[in-house]
């Protein structure tokens, strides 16, 4: 008895080791994963979240006739084409006389966006009356001079090195000395397409792009993928190599790397069915082939997790195979495939290869109407800023990744919400 | 276990069948003889067959896989408004055959039934039977209650509705109460019909699947060991239950519990290695044994 004690005491020091190694161990690799994720997230806000406002500059314009070359009685087409750059210019040239060099008058010119001429237009054509007026309007600042303010410009380095001169940066500080420069929450990223000006340029096309795109998968994916689950999970033949064969390939296209898809999407929608390139509509289809199999997968082990109980119960009360599925088997899954869906959702919603080969990666300005309208999606959107060389685009690239994670967050919540809502218990 | 038992071995054992019990006592049970034994039968031993039964069932054999035989041969009557038990071992091979009776094998993949089953002289494996108005006419109650995660009202209301019985709101809640007070459980929840059936205790869960069982009013219930997961007293409640639904419909219980089987049965049927061995009056099996097997299984000397 003594002898036993022993020999489990000497083996007890052993296994209690081994059972703090594995938890040291595991504890570590949560610590390190959510390191990463800790610094993944810093870098993206820090670099994006400046992104969210916008440097705007006070311009006293002076909307004389002259200057305009039109006067208030003009028709609207006169009045569209009249020369507000003019103006513009004219406004800086009075705010900092003494610019007579022409490499500093073309400077000048570019403190403010180009967008400053078509809001003086707009603001002329709702308004014909202020013709002959001076007026203080505030105008983005071209996006050199944000990035300036929002202290990404070292004025420190070698004058060289600056996109920033020294000359620009006595204008600025004066700008900024008479509180004539203001930070504001930016609109435009919100309310407009891309654009090759960083500061004018929106996620809005992006946006509508993937919203477009993600219906069409939706409505294609969850049907398809459920009714599939279902048939090969309820009525399909148990024991059958036809069957069997299926579903291996189902769990194997799981795994095909996306662009595969996206080639497949080319040669078969647009070469073969001629599906518009580039559009909603195409996309969608070539993420429906991606998410199916994790629909499918996800919703057939949801089925099977519903108890057999169940269904025997069902059966024994006289319901038919499809009334069993429907009354009792879907709705207790339901939770199971929804989450599923929504996993399958939020991978497509990410996913960039496929949509590259079928001609999403174009620039697209106009906002897309409908599923037919040639349209970027997000992550696309976040490649092709990651790939423009203007100093602005680095923080408009992160704060599209923002709006990526917001809407991915905002869909795994839904998931959890959904099966929270649909959970029965048996 | 025992009281049945112990009877028995205060009993004078009938002289016939002194030589073999003797014998068994002494001689270890070979599987091999047992087998042999029973495949040489011709027919369960006792009362296996009547007069214009419910059920007729002959030669009765039931395969899983094609390789394995759950059931052999089995022959055997069931009574209108009886109720019979079916004992034996586990894995015996008496939830197969009860199972066979609603033709709730067909949902399980590779089960094949042959033979003779006929419910009122038609084939319940007949070309022309339907399984789900088989199903309608033969309900079924299993071993674990299992109530839809749905109210209690949807719970009875569910067989009714799927096939169509009633035309309107106010029969189908007196089909719903009427089923719930047969099944002794209307009092007990008659304030909370819309809360779910899967809140009750097991008992009550257990007499919800008979009141949802009966609203379709059925011919006859097959019942899985329906009190297997259920305490003493929610046990005695739907043994007093089983015993009042006598006087509607055809029972037939598979239970474990052999004190269970002599007190609500009229008829016990004796189950061993997918062999049908002994059927006959309850009273008889148990205080009269005619095989041997029957024996060593109710005085407890296996099984």
């Amino acid at each position: 008895m003594s002898n036993k004690t022993e020999l489990v005491r000497a083996s007890l020091a052993k296994r209690y080791a081994r059972e703090k190694r594995f938890r040291f161990w595991g504890l570590a690799s949560i610590v390190l994963s959510l390191a990463f994720l800790a610094i993944l997230l810093t870098t993206i806000f820090m670099q994006g979240l400046p992104a969210f406002t916008q440097t705007y500059m006070k311009l006293e314009v002076d909307l004389s006739a002259e200057a305009l070359g039109v006067d208030a009685n003009a028709p609207q087409d006169k009045l569209r084409a009249a020369s507000y750059e003019t103006v513009v210019m004219n406004a800086l040239t009075t705010r900092f006389p003494g610019v007579t060099e022409r490499k500093q008058k073309i400077a000048l010119k570019k403190l403010v966006s180009s967008s400053a001429a078509y809001d003086l237009q707009a603001m002329v054509m709702a308004d014909p009356k202020l013709i002959g007026t001076k007026q203080t309007v505030w105008v983005m600042a071209d996006d050199d001079i944000d990035t300036y303010f929002k202290g990404n410009i070292d004025r420190n380095q070698p004058e060289a090195d600056r996109r920033i001169k020294d000359f620009q940066l006595t204008w600025l500080d004066d700008l900024e000395a008479k509180g004539e420069v203001e930070r504001r929450f930016n609109v435009t990223f919100f309310t407009s397409g891309d654009s090759r000006e960083p500061e004018q340029a929106g996620i809005l096309s992006a946006l509508m792009g993937s919203f477009y795109t993600m219906l069409v998968t939706l409505l294609l994916s969850f049907p398809i993928g459920v009714a599939a689950a279902i048939y090969l999970e309820e009525f399909a033949p148990k024991n059958n190599p036809f069957v069997d064969f299926i579903e291996v390939n189902i769990n194997n296209l799981a795994a095909v790397p996306s662009i595969v898809f996206g080639l497949l999407g080319l040669a078969v929608f647009i070469q073969f069915f001629g599906v518009p390139r580039s559009t909603a509509l195409v996309g969608g289809l070539v993420l429906t082939l991606m998410t199916l199999p994790t629909i499918i997968i996800a919703s057939r082990a949801a089925l099977k997790a519903v108890p057999p109980s169940i269904r025997q119960a069902a059966y024994g009360m006289g319901a038919s195979r499809v009334q069993t599925v429907f009354h009792h088997t879907l709705p207790l899954a339901m939770p199971g495939i929804l989450t599923g869906t929504i996993i399958g959702m939020a991978q497509a919603l990410g996913e960039t290869a496929p949509l590259l080969m079928i001609g999403m990666v174009a620039f697209i300005v106009d906002i897309p109407q409908g599923i037919t309208d040639p349209a970027a999606i997000l992550p696309v959107q976040i490649y092709l800023w990651s790939d423009s060389p203007e100093r602005a685009f680095t923080e408009k690239t992160s704060a599209a990744i923002i709006v990526l994670l917001f809407f991915l967050v905002i869909m795994n919540l839904l998931a959890v919400l959904l099966r929270k809502r649909f959970e029965r218990r048996w | 276990m025992n009281t049945v038992a112990l009877t028995n071995d205060t009993m004078p054992l009938p002289t016939a069948k002194d030589v073999s019990a003797a014998s068994s006592k002494d001689q270890p049970l070979d599987i091999q003889t047992i087998v042999e034994e029973l495949k040489q039968a011709s027919q369960p031993v006792g009362v296996p067959f009547l007069d214009d039964p419910k059920f007729y069932t002959r030669d009765v054999d039931v395969f899983y896989n094609q390789a394995k035989q759950a059931i052999f041969g089995v022959d055997l009557d069931i009574g209108k408004n009886e109720v019979i038990a079916m004992i034996g071992p586990s894995g015996c091979g008496k939830s197969t055959f009860l199972r066979c009776l609603n033709r709730m094998n067909d949902t399980i993949d590779g089960c094949k039934v042959t033979g003779q089953l006929l419910l009122d002289g038609e084939d319940i494996y007949g070309k022309d039977q339907d399984p789900v108005l088989l199903r309608a006419r033969v309900g079924m109650v299993f071993q674990k209650p299992n109530p839809f995660p749905k109210s209690i009202y949807d719970n009875v209301a569910y067989g009714p509705r799927i096939h169509g019985l009633t035309t309107n709101r106010s029969e189908l809640d007196d089909i719903v109460e009427d089923s719930l007070k047969k099944a002794g459980l209307f009092n007990e929840v008659k304030d909370r019909l819309q809360s779910p059936g899967t809140g009750l205790s097991g008992g009550q869960q257990q007499r919800l699947c008979i009141a949802r069982a009966i609203a379709v009013s059925p011919e006859v219930i097959l019942m899985d060991e329906p009190t297997s997961a259920l305490d003493p007293i929610a046990t005695a409640t739907i043994e007093e239950l089983i015993d009042e639904l006598r006087q509607s419909f055809t029972i037939c219980i598979v239970t474990h519990s052999m004190q269970q089987a002599a007190r609500i049965s009229q008829r016990t049927a004796y189950f061993h290695l997918g062999y049908l061995v002994e059927v006959n009056k309850t009273n008889t099996v148990f205080t009269n044994p005619q095989h041997r097997l029957t024996e060593n299984y109710i005085t407890g000397r296996f099984g």
